[in-house]
């Protein structure tokens, strides 16, 4: 059950992944800016070759689609479980 | 040639007439090897049109294989494989029997090169796969079956009555490319068909029903088959048929929204089905060589990920007996391996770098900038961010980790499914590696080669990875709201579901109160006065007719007494009464005449 340690121990240290993981997001974003290691000429728009343009698409996208989803939902799409049962 | 050609289906079909037949011991073994062969026998096949044969004045063809119907059969015999290693330990043989026939018919529809041929392997296709819905043996498992048989019966006929007015019009039943520049009523009818085993919106909403409602293995072949054999055939006869293109995008997000509100995690899964099918529709829809080749690589990777998906969530409903979020949470102490292979599964659907999705649905949005439609690469993209939020994070999060919503009995039930089925995600998983890894396994089996495509390009990489994990940073601090909900979502199924309970009351109510009323009618307006006139029948019958017949039958007797009181005997008076009358009419006569 090796695999299950490794949960646990990150688990434990949930504080570390979490800072590890932001750490990560940042570096992410502060590569997109160098044209040398990521080469915008393969930019299909203008829009993208803004710094960081997919972490925005990304972070927004997820942020629209569960906003509106739920919006939605609760619009009276989500209903009781037994609302087909007779 | 032809008469020796032996059709991949037939293998299937016969291992699962004789499967009751092979002794229990020797089953599992029977389980792995036909398909086996079948995977061996479409490894192996060679390009070219076998299996003619003359029906009436028809030509059928069972045996087209060329670079586009062979790498369909090759990734259902694969699955076909995974899957009965997967189910290796059901006991009900007939379920083995029903997924190898739903897999024969599909394999029998790839390889057909005429509609009618085509719409026989369709047909078995519903036929067979419905019982494997129908043996999850719940309350509601029958009217799910009857709706999902209901549902594809209509898309058969579309299909069968498109056939039929496309042999018509051109004389000819050969499944081609359809004119989709000029498409005809014949035509539309066709795609109709298609579409709805597609499941394109708004014919879709039988999908979650049915996948939701299957037995843990049974949505395992289920969510390979219909849908890919759908693309397949779109792929074979719409491609660049531009009405896709919208279809197809409107599905990849439809499906994202509804996995949001979704709290039972197999129709979550169903769900992003219509999702990841719409990228492949609206890559067929732009008809290119390298959308195209998306499409079809798209549905190979889709086939591997979406097995593996259901599998670790099958195995989480095997062990546990639940599917609801609201009803599982914290199972990573239980089952960390099946945790492990669902991620597999999440992070290539979502096409992560290194995972099979990052190499196929990359080309599809490729094409799509390509041939200059931005709003379609664009809002697949956001499409692939809502995949990564459900299917990456939300399933395994709100399974494995989250709040522990677990019932005594549920966590006492958890725990590693059986050997075979871990071995299926760990074969299925390594695929999924495996594929993303190494690009030219995949993109050599693709309809149009060499494949000028690389999809691990700097730039394109970072993209990925900018959106997947900035979609992450959304989902954990969206966390409270994405808890799951004890709901059910409303879907398009609401009208024939609904339609149905309107046309029972409407059998109970208006129908039968007006036969109750038809009967008060005929009772008060046809039966009194029936048995008042029988009454007068009677009376008229007992004084006029009986008397009439009494009267005459008195009349006779009196005359009879009359007469026996005349003739007294004696012959000589008899004879001479007898004479004189014989006298006197032949006199009369004469005297007439």
């Amino acid at each position: 059950m090796r695999l299950l340690r490794l949960i646990e121990f990150l688990r434990r240290h949930l504080k570390t992944v979490v800072r590890i993981a932001i750490g990560l997001l940042c570096l992410l974003a502060a590569l997109d800016a160098i044209p040398g290691i990521v080469d915008k000429r393969h930019a299909h728009t203008a829009a993208e070759r803004f710094p960081a343009f997919w972490c925005a698409f990304g972070f927004l996208g997820c942020v629209l689609i569960v906003l509106v989803s739920k919006a939605f939902g609760h619009a009276g799409i989500m209903t009781r479980e037994d609302y087909y049962d007779e | 040639m032809s008469d020796l050609w032996v059709h991949p289906s037939l293998i299937l079909m016969a291992g699962a007439v004789l499967l009751p037949a092979i002794p229990e011991r020797l089953r599992k073994g029977w389980l792995l090897l036909v398909p086996l062969v079948v995977f061996a026998r479409i490894a192996a096949m060679a390009q070219g049109t076998f299996g003619e044969i003359h029906f009436l004045q028809f030509t059928l063809t069972f045996g087209r294989v060329d670079a586009l119907s062979k790498v369909f059969g090759y990734i259902m015999a694969l699955m076909c494989l995974l899957g009965s290693l997967y189910g290796l330990q059901v006991r009900r043989v007939g379920e083995h029997i029903v997924a190898w026939s739903y897999v024969a018919g599909s394999l029998g529809a790839i390889f057909a090169a005429d509609l009618l041929t085509l719409f026989l392997f369709w047909e078995m296709m519903a036929f067979s796969s419905v019982f494997l819905i129908w043996f999850r043996g719940r309350r509601q498992s029958p009217g799910a079956g009857y709706r999902y048989l209901l549902v594809h019966v209509a898309g058969g006929v579309s299909l069968l009555a498109g056939s039929i007015l496309h042999y018509h019009a051109t004389g000819s039943l050969a499944f081609v490319a359809f004119d989709v520049r000029n498409p005809a009523l014949p035509d539309y009818l066709i795609l109709a068909g298609f579409l709805l085993n597609a499941a394109v919106p708004p014919l879709h909403a039988w999908l979650p029903d049915a996948y939701g409602e299957a037995t843990f293995n049974g949505s395992v072949f289920l969510c390979a088959f219909t849908t890919k054999t759908a693309v397949y055939a779109l792929c074979r006869g719409f491609a660049g048929m531009g009405i896709l293109i919208p279809l197809g995008v409107i599905m990849a997000l439809y499906g994202v929204v509804y996995a949001v509100l979704e709290n039972d995690c197999r129709r979550l899964l169903a769900y992003h089905i219509i999702s990841q099918v719409g990228y492949m529709v609206a890559a067929v829809g732009l008809g290119t060589q390298l959308a195209i080749n998306g499409a079809v690589a798209h549905a190979f990777a889709h086939i591997l990920y979406k097995g593996l998906l259901f599998m670790g969530t099958g195995s989480v409903l095997h062990m546990t007996g639940k599917s609801k979020f609201t009803e599982l949470g914290g199972l990573y102490r239980k089952m960390p391996w099946t945790f492990a292979f669902t991620l597999v599964g999440g992070l290539s659907i979502s096409a992560f770098p290194l995972f099979s999705g990052f190499v196929s649905k990359s080309m599809i949005i490729q094409a799509g900038f390509e041939d200059h439609k931005l709003w379609m690469g664009f809002l697949l993209l956001l499409a692939s961010s809502g995949t990564f939020l459900h299917t990456g994070l939300k399933v395994p999060y709100f399974i494995w980790f989250g709040k522990n919503h677990c019932s005594p009995e549920t966590w006492e039930r958890a725990a590693e499914p059986p050997w075979n089925m871990v071995a299926a995600m760990a074969v299925t998983s390594a695929l999924c590696i495996f594929i993303g890894c190494y690009t030219p396994y995949l993109y050599r089996m693709l309809p149009y080669t060499p494949v000028e495509f690389h999809p691990y390009t700097s730039y394109h990489v970072f993209e990925t990875l900018e959106i997947l994990l900035f979609t992450a940073l959304g989902f954990f601090l969206l966390i409270k709201k994405l808890e799951p909900e004890a709901t059910i979502s409303l879907d398009l199924d609401w009208f024939y579901r609904m339609g149905g309970r309107a046309f029972r009351w409407l059998a109970r109510r208006p129908v039968q109160a007006t036969d109750t009323a038809v009967g008060e009618i005929y009772r008060a307006g046809g039966l009194v006065p029936l048995m008042k006139s029988a009454g007068d029948v009677r009376v008229f019958d007992n004084r006029v007719i009986d008397g009439a017949v009494d009267g005459l039958a008195c009349a006779v007797s009196r005359s009879a007494g009359q007469l026996r009181r005349i003739q007294r005997g004696p012959l000589q008076e008899n004879l001479t009464i007898v004479f004189a009358v014989a006298v006197v009419l032949l006199l009369a006569y004469l005297l007439l005449l």
